[in-house]
């Protein structure tokens, strides 16, 4: 062998422990082998055991009826449902309150960043206080706190704190008779009158308030509100083309506030407002009708949102702080002030920083929410690998299940947040 | 957090039982390691509860005590393992415990789909609702539209739901992972009605705030037979467990206790004789020496004294024996003759 390289004549392959090529593609190919074997042994394994002890197993359970109820359900759902529909109204617990806390999260945690550089010593200190007690809290004590300290203080739906619309609804009619909009202010004027009973209620039970409902002829007024926005979109590209182009500024933002609300407002006054205001009222126990926010919801959600932000908030001090200090000079330089220094100048450069440890925090507010089952939040583990589970008793079954679904949900942000990450990188030139 | 990931955990056990769960003896690995392994409850006054010295006491508990007192001669040799309502079925599969007896409803779906026997029926109870004393309702039927809380992973919450649509009843179920975070919501407030079994409520009941403005109504919604569960597939394990708790109730039947079984140990009576031993090998039959009533019988009681001392009159709990009297004084309670 050795020879044959020394004469230079061309190297021969051949079988040899010695060719690490050949060495690692053997070493591989026997671990994948090892591996997928041991897989499907676990696999049969169970699958034989659960056989032998007489439990049942496959996904048949899904079709079978619940029985149970539910708190708070986003699509329509009874106790003669199957556990496939239990599946997914969980399924939409969860993904409500994780969507609604990393946007709630993500607004508070950079208020909160941002604060913490403020010159201003009082805004600073109480920035980084929300920063140490947040972040160094446990998020179930956090939960705990939130449904147990604040929940024992309000009161029973008998004596719930009741606010009426009437007043809001009032100023609004007269802020707009004063600007000359006279036919709105004496519509608004009359949906006061209508609602002078108290709408709004808080008590022990949640917040309930007044449910809207839609005639069909409000579906014409959801078409216009629809066609506006992609209106207002094209003419916002357009307005950034031309600014770009030719460095003539649009007022934006106004331009599009006008085009989305006016026809909307119009066409409503056009067909007399196709719309009524069901107010909630308290009949037996509980509240009947509205739209009830659950406290298992609330506490959940401002636990997790407050909890993660303060750990948001550290991240975008970071990013900020990672922005040479020779961007802000040059911005001012060029007359620009703080705000729009900050906000055209800083915070893009910063996100390069940001965003992929923002990443995960949004994958750990995710998995986070299922800590709800201990105030009972009627989450995808609280009532599939809960409540279903034990009904059904197919433990690996549904494991697997909500593993799988807990699994897609963070690989779908991750994906989403690294197609952000991509746009918003240095790009090289 | 933990309690995820204990059922994943046991799940995945469910993968590496070998050999040895499935066909094998659970009386030789018992006698083998020296100790019974008991799934309880994670603390249900007068059931399976530690008391202020950490030992567990309780109607389930004893039971164990029992199972250990016919084997070892000895009711200390008992490994109690603390189980929530959603873990327990797996960790008797899994071989975690060789008996869970934690107050568990006997139903068909469990018996025959779960994998495991039914040894019998320790305490017959139902289910039943706490409230408000200041609500002044009579019955079950008045809390249409009220707030329930229930713990999750329990019977409860199926015949809640069954009940209330069976009676045109609304109603809004709040269900939470153990039995103390239902109590704090149900005392906070939050829900107007705390369901469970009857005996529970009562348990429950004393760790509110002020007890004496809570009422347990009379009515129960459901048949709630509680007993303690073994493997399926071991004939010799299921008979022991069954006959230990039938031994019980024929040592009250008869009128033999923990203070007179020395006597009792002498009397000329054939029925009293061969369920204390000195006559036949039934101990034998079952695994265990011939004289494993008289174990049981002065280490830890009769069924009458083991339901008195944890959970009857005289008890904090301060329960009737109705149902689960003997069958001969107006109870179902009803031990197989020994012969």
């Amino acid at each position: 062998m050795t020879d044959a390289r020394w004469s230079g004549s061309a190297p021969v392959r051949r079988w040899s422990w010695t060719d690490p090529a050949l060495r690692s593609a053997v070493i591989q190919i026997t671990l994948a082998i090892a591996l997928i074997w041991m897989a499907w042994s676990f696999f049969a394994n169970a699958q034989e055991n659960l056989a032998r002890q007489g439990i049942a197993s496959g996904f048949g359970f899904m079709e079978n009826s619940a029985g149970f109820g539910i708190t708070q359900t986003l699509i329509p759902y009874s106790e003669s449902m199957s556990y496939g529909r239990v599946f997914l109204v969980g399924l939409l617990n969860t993904l409500l309150v994780a969507f609604l806390g990393i946007i709630l999260a993500t607004i508070i945690g950079f208020l909160m960043g941002v604060a913490r550089l403020s010159n201003n010593v009082v805004i600073r200190a109480l920035a980084s206080a929300y920063v140490e007690v947040t972040r160094n809290l446990p998020p179930l004590f956090q939960i705990l706190f939130w449904y147990l300290a604040v929940l024992s203080t309000m009161p029973n739906p008998r004596q719930s704190w009741a606010f009426g619309i009437k007043p809001f609804l009032d100023s609004l009619a007269s802020g707009a008779s004063a600007i000359g909009l006279t036919p709105l202010g004496a519509w608004l004027k009359g949906m006061a009158d209508a609602a002078a009973a108290p709408g709004v209620f808080v008590s022990n039970r949640g917040l309930v308030v007044p449910r809207p409902i839609f005639e069909p002829d409000a579906n014409i007024i959801f078409g216009i509100l629809v066609a506006s926005v992609i209106v207002a979109f094209f003419v916002a590209r357009w307005a950034r083309k031309r600014r770009e182009a030719t460095g003539q500024q649009f007022p934006t933002f106004w331009a599009g506030l006008a085009i989305i609300v006016l026809p909307a407002l119009a066409a409503g006054l056009v067909l007399g407002a196709p719309v009524t205001i069901e107010n909630p009222e308290l009949r037996g126990f509980n509240f009947v009708g509205g739209i009830r926010v659950i406290p298992e919801f609330v506490s959940l959600l401002v636990a997790l949102s407050i909890y993660t932000a303060g750990f948001i908030a550290e991240i975008v001090r970071a990013g900020i702080l990672a922005v040479s200090k020779g961007q802000t000079e040059a911005a001012h330089s060029l007359g620009l002030r703080s705000g729009p220094t900050l906000r055209l100048i800083i915070i893009p450069q910063a996100m390069r920083v940001i965003v992929p440890p923002l990443t995960s925090q949004y994958l750990n507010l995710t998995k986070n929410s299922t800590l709800g089952v201990a105030v009972g939040y009627p989450d995808l583990v609280a009532v599939f690998a809960g409540t279903t589970l034990n009904q059904t008793g197919q433990a690996i079954e549904i494991i697997a299940l909500t593993m799988a679904v807990y699994l897609t949900i963070s690989i779908v942000t991750s994906t989403l947040m690294g197609w952000y990450n991509k746009r918003v990188a240095l790009v090289e030139r | 957090m933990s309690r995820t990931l204990k059922r994943i955990l046991l799940a995945a056990g469910m993968f590496a039982i070998g050999a040895s769960a499935a066909g094998a003896a659970t009386l030789d690995d018992v006698k083998a390691r020296g100790a019974l392994n008991c799934g309880v409850s994670q603390g249900l006054p007068g059931f399976s509860n530690p008391d202020d010295k950490g030992n567990w006491t309780g109607l389930d508990v004893d039971y164990c005590r029992a199972i250990a007192a016919a084997i070892f001669n000895d009711p200390t040799k008992v490994k109690f393992t603390p189980l929530s309502a959603k873990d327990r079925f797996t960790a008797l599969q899994s071989g975690a415990v060789d008996v869970l007896s934690r107050n568990t409803t006997w139903t068909m779906s469990r018996d025959t789909t779960l994998g495991l026997n039914f040894s019998g029926v320790t305490y017959y109870d139902g289910q039943g609702f706490m409230v408000r004393k200041s609500l002044n309702l009579k019955s079950v039927n008045e809390l249409n539209g009220a707030s329930i809380c229930v713990q999750s992973g329990t019977t409860n919450e199926l015949n809640v739901g069954d009940y209330f649509r069976a009676n045109n009843l609304k109603y809004e179920l709040i269900a939470f992972a153990t039995s103390d975070e239902t109590v704090k919501a149900y005392d906070s407030g939050r829900c107007d009605a705390l369901t469970s079994d009857q005996s529970q409520l009562y348990a429950l009941r004393l760790k509110l705030t002020n007890v004496a403005d809570h009422m347990v109504l009379p009515n129960v919604i459901s048949k709630e037979p509680l007993g303690p569960a073994v493997r399926q597939g071991d004939d010799q394990w299921f008979d022991l467990t069954k006959w230990v708790y039938f031994a019980m109730l024929n040592a009250e039947e008869l009128g033999i206790n923990s203070k007179n079984i020395d006597q009792m140990a002498a009397s000329n009576s054939p029925e009293i004789k061969r369920l204390l031993g000195s006559d036949g090998k039934f101990g034998e039959s079952i695994g265990v020496s011939n004289d494993w009533v008289v174990r049981i019988v002065k280490h830890v009681g009769n069924y009458g004294e083991m339901f008195e001392k944890n959970v009857g009159t005289s008890s904090p709990l301060g329960i009737a024996r109705g149902l689960n009297n003997l069958w001969n004084k107006g109870g179902v309670q009803y031990g197989m003759p020994v012969r």
